[in-house]
């Protein structure tokens, strides 16, 4: 009997954890009763990039869009949908007017501005299933290659201008060309899943929606280096990722794509898992050479570097999942088509995870040079609750933060590092008014000097030295010379930390040092957080004109803080009071009010 | 099954393709099947699945079938509606699994009007 309606159903992280399960087994039982099982095809796909509108279902032929579904809703698409043919308005996405969009996936400007070439099968294809793949072009750049000289290959990619997607922006070819060139018996290829920044999660979404693209672009740089084995250093913390490169692996060991003797040629290739313990560390590509060998994560010391010495002391290339996913790409389609898009010297697309303050919150595939105002308010949807945009921080824990006049800075590799942050792996945390910068910086140092190896003293000892320092201006106890103290110790320890994790852990600091100093300064000389965020500098208040005595701020107080009769004006004892700011969050007469403390202790 | 050669791995590619061609919205024309209570009850679901299966026996691919609510015919039920491109739509009644199969080579595949079962033409 033939397929009449295919239902996609978004099987990311975001959407599994936003209840996706029991949705699909709604679905299916629903399907069952009414014996739909046979015509109705259910299909779960990778990641589709809105996760702020998970669990998403489309359902095809028509294309309908049904988003944030819980699990009874899927017995009313099965009995409206489906079985009458009438569209269920109530799930179908409402733009921030209230315009209803029924195919949103093709009108939206959050899909229809992507250009998506790493992430082109992730919500189309069912990551399961080797044979969808190769309907999308599946395995046909392996056998072009394979028709090829390796230095061929390489010339291919270098052509193509594609850089590393991990964060350095490396170029992909040059580094190939490099682990060629290198004489030795054995050669090996990495494929770094090793994914950390806080808010970043391209990889994990790519390895779980298509994980025969990684694999085939480790065997094209496997057969360009002269490698017949490969490891996917992915860690733990990603288990769907881990069960669906199983799947992979085994499907293509069965089709022959993995194997010896591939499409009946002399080249063989393998690969293998290695499961990593979540150290953030273990993304610098050494300390990750040294974990796939089964020893502690830590740095060595470049050079040599992996290309001529890596893993098992073999000649090892290194490339990062994003990187991987858009070489059997280029080598369809040509190094010219990728090389048309993106800017002077960062080509193609790059994939960027929005979180933070932002209203689609989630995946977007656009062209390198894309502007981050395009990015954040086109695409990204702007800020939620009217609020302003304040900074976006790219690059993670190494990156920093942008302020709002370089919102038209087209990003790629190099504008973002005039910026003093870097590309990174492709995080973008957006940050509205009410973030305080200086607690920002404090939030990454704390990420990196608890992530520090401990290997070298400038990291370990440097970033913990600078993080006392910011928690003292936090408090309120900040000196000025402590801003000059942040300085000396950033530029010393990127000049002598050992790895790329400590060089960079302070750029977070000096970048907003260098955008947001009068923050600094308002926090030591005025004691007085701009943003109102920081719990020391203040205090909150009711204003007594405003209070109407509902005594719902005084039920929420979970120390008793507040004090007042019912119909009457509420009063909040600030010796008690712990500042968690729930008073603020349940008034809705906007009578509970943050101020500065130092006011209160001057009146 | 090992691949060995391209055209094999074209083969499976076809296959794949034709599979989740379900998900493509270009299609030539439509067949709306009735499937309210009263048009299960007098035999839609043999209706429908007859449909599907001469679609796919006669190899063809651009017709959507698609179920529906009653549409208020239900002394004619099983009922039929078969649109092709833009021209109008035509109802049939008391459509069986024998006349579901004559509507796909008859009507879907040679363009002729089954007027014998006709009910009405036109948007109902």
């Amino acid at each position: 009997m033939a397929v009449e309606n295919t239902i996609l159903i978004c099987a990311g992280g975001a959407c599994i954890s936003a209840g996706e399960e029991s949705v699909k087994s709604v679905l299916e039982e629903e399907l069952k009763k009414y014996a739909l099982d046979s015509v109705v095809r259910v299909v779960e796909t990778g990641c589709m990039g809105a996760c702020n509108l998970g669990p998403i279902m489309v359902i095809y032929p028509e294309g309908v869009f049904y988003q944030k579904l819980k699990p009874q809703d899927a017995k009313e698409i099965v009995q409206e949908h489906l079985l009458k043919g009438r569209t269920v308005q109530r799930l179908l996405y409402k733009g921030p007017t209230g315009e209803i969009k029924p195919k949103a996936k093709e009108e939206l400007p959050f899909f229809k501005r992507q250009v998506k070439v790493a992430t082109r099968n992730l919500g189309v294809i069912d990551p399961v299933n080797i044979e969808e793949y190769i309907a999308n072009d599946g395995y046909f750049a392996l056998d072009k290659v394979l028709h090829k000289t390796p230095e061929e290959v390489i010339e291919e990619v270098k052509k193509s201008g594609l850089r590393g997607r991990g964060g350095a922006g490396f170029p992909t070819g040059l580094k190939w060309e490099f682990t060629r060139k290198s004489k030795s018996d054995e050669k090996y290829v990495i494929c770094n899943a090793d994914e950390g920044d806080p808010g970043a999660f391209m990889d994990r979404s790519v390895l779980e929606g298509d994980p025969h693209s990684v694999l085939e672009g480790m065997e094209i740089a496997g057969y360009a280096i002269g490698a017949h084995h490969g490891y996917i250093y992915v860690r733990a913390e990603y288990p769907l990722a881990i069960e669906r490169l199983g799947i992979a692996i085994s499907q293509a060991h069965e089709y022959g794509f993995l194997g010896d003797r591939i499409f009946g040629t002399d080249f063989s290739f393998d690969v293998e898992l290695r499961i990593g313990a979540g150290a953030f560390v273990c993304g610098e590509e050494t300390a990750l050479i040294q974990s796939v060998e089964g020893k502690r994560g830590q740095p060595v010391q470049k050079p040599p570097f992996p290309a001529q010495k890596g893993v098992w002391s073999k000649p090892t290339v290194i490339n990062n999942v994003e990187t991987l996913a858009n070489i059997p790409v280029i080598i369809n389609k040509g190094a010219e088509w990728f090389a048309s898009m993106g800017t002077e010297k960062s080509k193609g697309t790059k994939v960027f995870a929005l979180a933070g303050k932002i209203n689609n919150a989630g995946l977007v595939e656009v062209p390198m040079g894309t502007t981050l105002r395009e990015l954040i308010f086109d695409i990204g949807g702007g800020i939620p609750n009217g609020k302003n945009f304040k900074a976006v921080q790219t690059g993670g824990p190494s990156g920093g933060c942008i302020p709002a006049k370089y919102l038209d800075t087209p990003v790629d590799y190099d504008s973002l590092m005039e910026l003093g942050t870097i590309m990174g792996s492709g995080g973008m945390v957006v940050m509205d008014e009410d973030t305080c910068m200086v607690d920002v910086a404090r939030f990454f140092l704390q990420f990196t000097a608890d992530e520090s190896c401990g290997k070298c003293t400038p990291c370990r000892e440097g970033t913990r030295k600078m993080l006392e320092i910011l928690d003292r201006i936090v408090e309120g106890n900040g000196e000025m010379e402590d801003i000059d103290r942040l300085e000396t110790l950033a530029k010393t320890i990127k000049d002598t930390a050992l790895c790329g994790l400590g060089q960079t852990a302070p750029n977070p600091v000096l970048s907003t040092l260098r955008y947001f100093r009068d923050e600094y300064e308002a926090h030591i000389k005025d004691k007085r957080c701009p943003a109102k965020s920081c719990k020391s500098l203040i205090a909150y208040t009711i204003d007594p004109n405003k209070c109407v005595g509902c005594t719902a701020c005084a039920r929420a107080c979970p120390v008793n803080a507040i004090n007042g009769e019912v119909k009457k004006v509420h009063e909040i004892d600030q010796d008690t009071c712990i500042k968690c700011g729930s008073c603020y969050e349940v008034c809705r007469f906007d009578a509970v009010e943050k101020v500065d403390a130092i006011d209160l202790v001057t009146n | 099954m090992k691949i060995k050669s391209l055209e094999e791995l074209q083969k499976i590619k076809e296959k794949a393709l034709k599979e989740i061609s379900g998900r493509e919205t270009k299609k030539r024309g439509r067949i709306v099947v009735g499937m309210g209570t009263c048009g299960i009850s007098a035999g839609a679901k043999d209706t429908l699945r007859a449909l599907a299966d001469e679609l796919e026996k006669q190899s063809i691919d651009d017709i959507a079938v698609i179920q529906s609510g009653c549409m208020g015919l239900c002394e004619v039920e099983p009922t039929v509606e078969v649109q092709i491109g833009s021209e109008e739509p035509a109802i049939y009644g008391h459509v069986n699994e024998e006349q579901a199969r004559r509507i796909v080579r008859e009507h879907v595949m040679k363009g002729k009007i089954l007027s014998d079962i006709l009910v009405k033409r036109g948007k109902v």
